[in-house]
């Protein structure tokens, strides 16, 4: 069995900070990351390889600083790593990233029959949750999203039995293999990289694909010529004017507080009040 | 390398770029929502969309149309007669057993065909799990652009394209996107994003049927169950008209009592902000914000919340916030309706002591 995970450098948006003047992230300083979501498909694609045996090939689509990335899942266990690196792809949006990943697996294929490929549910920096749908679809695999547990994988059936999160409830599906399975947040925990592995990863002669060794011969499907979406603005939220009316009284208990707070509040949002009221019936 | 990762050093790409619409797009009109349903129930995003939709296409002045797929039966037609209540002018309506619940490769394959055939300038989508793993698919088969949670939608007046904001960077930055080349143009929205529109008794419109192609051996994946989710449904956080919600400054789980006891005598549901939930002190579905739950209610209570961007963009829709916070410098006193400052295990038993007596005595004067 071969497992093909993607998985994404994101710089990590918890420490990122926007320019006050010209309104563009500044990057220094900030670490690049995994995307946390894609750990999750690499664990649930390292557990599956455990009990199955077979291959993790660790795919990732991005600049040269992000072997990082690729170290790290192999650190975790991952068999290999490959990283589609060109500046052709520059600029990409998920339609345009979607058809080069695609077809940097369909090369991956050639090497090794690939089975799954699995990816976290979105990007901490995008948030688009587009690139799974969109690789599924161009290489015309069954496409799982949201998927909660792997009930099941049959290799002499080729079949697969999952539970996706729909709005409502799980949807307990079954389907054809190969497929692109896109792994819920928790829903496992990634395992703790071994000293063996850390060793192999620091030393992992890196394969690192420009877009000829990636399978890609029509460059207008890539980067800003393949982007139907084009970036025309970026801004920062506008900040609400006013700030909060502050309840306070000097030395004032939490009992006259509240008190405050609800007089204020009732008289200026009488709609409040109603809604209360409705609720206790 | 997305759509949202806007590249700084570059001259801004639109103002730049070349417009011109292929002959071929050309005959793109209208605007189309995607009508979400399953078991029996339309997803409320639905008509928020058809709400922001109605402004687009009267902008534009082209018609406004609602899609509803679906096994055949009464249920789907009902859902037509609602889309004209809330604002469209025609319904497209695919029926076919194969639709009876949600399957990616049907679903596809069935609004690919109706786009192709009905050529819609502009396509909307919910950003729920069904609307995402739809959208995704049928841009890709379509080769068209599609710009994911949208938080503003509007027509940009030069070109008369559809200019998408939404934002980037976990919430630090927006950015405005546009498909200029290429139809239809699709978005999705999360819920509550968009204000719910005011339905209108006795609005009705036309609709027009088209057929499925596909056959049920020719669909490879297979519904064998489906499990709905028990009383402490997510969907109630998202359209819950008051919420509590608590931070890291409660400290300890126990203390969330506090916050439970001050819910149930408002009757409004618990919300927390996502360091809460990770501490796994309240379930995944209780999280408000970028990667949780956008609300909408009309009173939020928020307390020992920092206010960080990521939970302020999943809240600050809501009509009156009421923060508690003890660092009087907290941001989410820079957005908040009321604020006090003060320690939140001692002001959140007296809120509820307040609440409580209020209602007591309303309820005694009648
Ligand atoms: C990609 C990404 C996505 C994220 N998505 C979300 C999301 O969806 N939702 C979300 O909420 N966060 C999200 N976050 C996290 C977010 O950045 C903040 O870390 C988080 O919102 C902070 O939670 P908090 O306010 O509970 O905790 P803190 O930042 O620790 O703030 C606690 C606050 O409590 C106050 N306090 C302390 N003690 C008391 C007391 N006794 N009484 C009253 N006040 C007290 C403190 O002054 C402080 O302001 C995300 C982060 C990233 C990187």
């Amino acid at each position: 069995m071969h497992i093909v995970v993607c998985i994404k450098q994101v710089p990590d948006s918890a420490q990122i900070r926007v320019h006050p003047v010209t309104n563009t992230i500044m990057r220094q300083g900030v670490p690049a990351i995994v995307n946390p979501y894609d750990l999750y498909a690499l664990e649930e694609a390292l557990r599956l390889k455990d009990r199955y045996g077979g291959r993790v090939t660790a795919l990732c689509m991005g600049p040269s600083q992000a072997d990082a990335a690729l170290r790290k899942a192999l650190s975790f266990g991952a068999d290999e790593a490959i990283l589609v690196s060109d500046r052709a792809f520059a600029g990409s949006d998920t339609l345009a990233t979607s058809f080069a990943l695609a077809s940097a697996i369909r090369q991956i294929d050639k090497d090794m029959h690939v089975d799954l490929v699995f990816a976290g549910k979105q990007t901490i920096d995008g948030d688009t949750a587009q690139v799974g749908p969109g690789i599924a679809k161009r290489l015309d695999m069954q496409l799982l999203t949201y998927v909660e547990k792997i009930e099941s994988l049959d290799l002499e059936t080729r079949e697969i039995v999952v539970q996706r999160r729909s709005e409502g409830g799980v949807q307990v599906l079954k389907t054809g293999i190969p497929a692109l399975v896109t792994v819920l947040e928790g829903v496992n925990e990634m395992r703790f990289a071994t000293m063996p592995d850390m060793f192999r990863a620091a030393r992992y002669p890196l394969k690192i694909w420009d877009k000829d060794a990636a399978g890609i011969e029509d460059i207008t499907r890539v980067g800003l010529k393949g982007s139907p979406t084009i970036v025309a603005k970026v801004f920062a939220p506008q900040a609400k004017s006013q700030k909060a009316e502050m309840v306070e009284n000097q030395n004032a208990s939490p009992t006259d507080l509240a008190a405050t707070l609800l007089a204020k509040m009732f008289t200026r949002f009488p709609q409040v009040e109603k809604e209360i009221f409705k609720r206790a019936g | 390398m997305s759509n949202t990762t806007p590249a700084p050093q570059k001259k801004p790409a639109a103002s730049r770029r070349r417009f011109e619409l292929d002959e071929r797009l050309k005959s793109y009109k209208g605007v189309l929502v995607f009508i979400e349903h399953e078991r029996d129930t339309v997803h409320p995003v639905s008509w928020e969309l058809l709400g922001e939709g109605r402004k687009l296409a009267d902008m534009l002045g082209v018609e406004l149309a609602g899609v509803v797929m679906g096994a055949p039966g009464d249920t789907t037609r009902s859902f037509c007669q609602e889309a004209f209540r809330y604002g469209a002018d025609l319904c497209y309506l695919v029926e076919d057993p194969i639709l009876s619940d949600y399957r990616n490769e049907p679903y596809t394959r069935g609004l690919t065909e109706l786009v192709n055939k009905f050529e819609p300038e502009i396509l909307l989508l919910g950003a729920t799990t069904l609307g995402r793993d739809l959208a995704g698919s049928v841009a890709t088969t379509l080769a068209t652009g599609l710009t994911a949670d949208c938080t503003e939608l509007n027509i940009d007046p030069e070109n008369r394209s559809l200019a998408a904001t939404r934002p980037t960077f976990g919430g630090s930055l927006l950015c405005t996107i546009q498909t200029l080349n290429y139809r239809p143009q699709m978005a999705t929205v999360r819920p509550r994003v968009m204000q719910m529109p005011e339905p209108e008794d006795g609005r009705s419109g036309r609709i027009v049927e088209h057929p499925l192609a596909v056959v049920e051996t020719d669909i490879i994946t297979k519904v064998l169950e489906f499990i709905p989710d028990d009383k402490r449904d997510e969907a109630q956080l998202a359209y819950a008209d008051i919420i509590v919600s608590g931070g890291r400054g409660l400290k300890r789980p126990e203390n969330f009592q506090l916050i439970w006891d001050l819910a149930e005598v408002l009757g409004a549901e618990v919300g927390a902000t996502r360091p809460v939930v990770q501490a796994g002190w309240l379930t995944t579905d209780r999280q408000v914000g970028q990667t949780g739950k956008t609300v909408r209610p009309k009173l939020y209570i928020a307390a020992g919340i920092s206010g960080a961007i990521q939970h302020r963009v999943g809240m600050e829709a809501s009509d009156v916030i009421v923060a508690i916070n003890e660092d009087p410098n907290a941001p989410i006193f820079d957005f908040a309706t009321y604020g006090i400052v003060g320690n939140a295990m001692q002001i959140l038993p007296a809120l509820t002591e307040a609440f409580r007596t209020h209602l007591a005595t309303a309820k005694k004067a009648g």
